[in-house]
């Protein structure tokens, strides 16, 4: 069995979406397993059309930031975040959406990218593969 | 065996490493992919990929700014 990496996406920052799924790639295409868990804000990032819905984490300034941002990105031919989910699904990612964050926020599956989500967890499904990790961040 | 080729130039991280997996997912056992690119720090991480991989690197050279790698499945 090949090594497996396991992150938690608790944030929905523009930029911290970036951060996970450039690692997730990376680790897959580096022969490794990857299970990304999306929880709280990071969950948002999975609702139907909500993938580039995050502020920066940081200088957003109302959004200026972020346009600015997107705009260096594109200047430098960053991949767009579908692209990167993208390759994700199709090198063999998992995607797990967390059920409580559902409930607190008031997402119902209807409401997702259910076309992009494996499962849908808890802390027990996360604690199971991060054990045998030998990556796991929280991003 | 076949020989896939790769065209990666303007492609910046992690799209060289992330095409070169999708195509040796493809490949046959025993086939060659060549990939061009021009993302510096990809030259040097395809290679650490593929020995992750056990991929063969058959040959990596440099032509002003753009590298070739040929790797063997």
């Amino acid at each position: 069995m090949s090594e497996k990496a396991t992150i938690i996406v608790h944030s929905g920052d523009l930029d911290k979406i970036y951060s996970a799924l450039i690692v997730a790639n990376g680790a897959l295409a580096m022969g490794m397993e990857v299970s990304m868990y999306f929880t709280f804000f990071g969950l948002l990032r999975l609702k139907k059309g909500g993938l580039n819905k995050g502020a920066l984490s940081k200088m957003n300034m109302l959004g200026i930031g972020k346009r600015m941002i997107r705009r260096r990105m594109k200047k430098a031919n960053v991949a767009s975040l579908e692209r990167l989910f993208a390759d994700f699904k199709e090198l063999g990612g998992k995607v797990i959406a967390c059920e409580m964050t559902m409930e607190i926020m008031g997402v119902k599956r209807s409401g997702l990218n259910t076309d992009l989500i494996d499962s849908y967890g808890a802390v027990g499904t996360y604690i199971k593969e991060a054990r045998n990790s030998t990556i796991t961040l929280f991003i | 065996m076949a020989e896939i080729k790769l065209d990666v130039r303007g492609e910046t991280c992690p799209i060289p490493l992330v095409e070169m997996r999708k195509a040796l997912r493809k490949a046959a056992e025993g086939d060659f992919i060549e990939i061009i690119g021009t993302h510096p720090a990809s030259k040097l991480e395809i290679p650490m990929a593929a020995d992750a991989l056990s991929v063969k690197i058959i040959s990596n050279e440099q032509i002003g700014n753009e590298w070739k790698i040929k790797l063997q499945k």
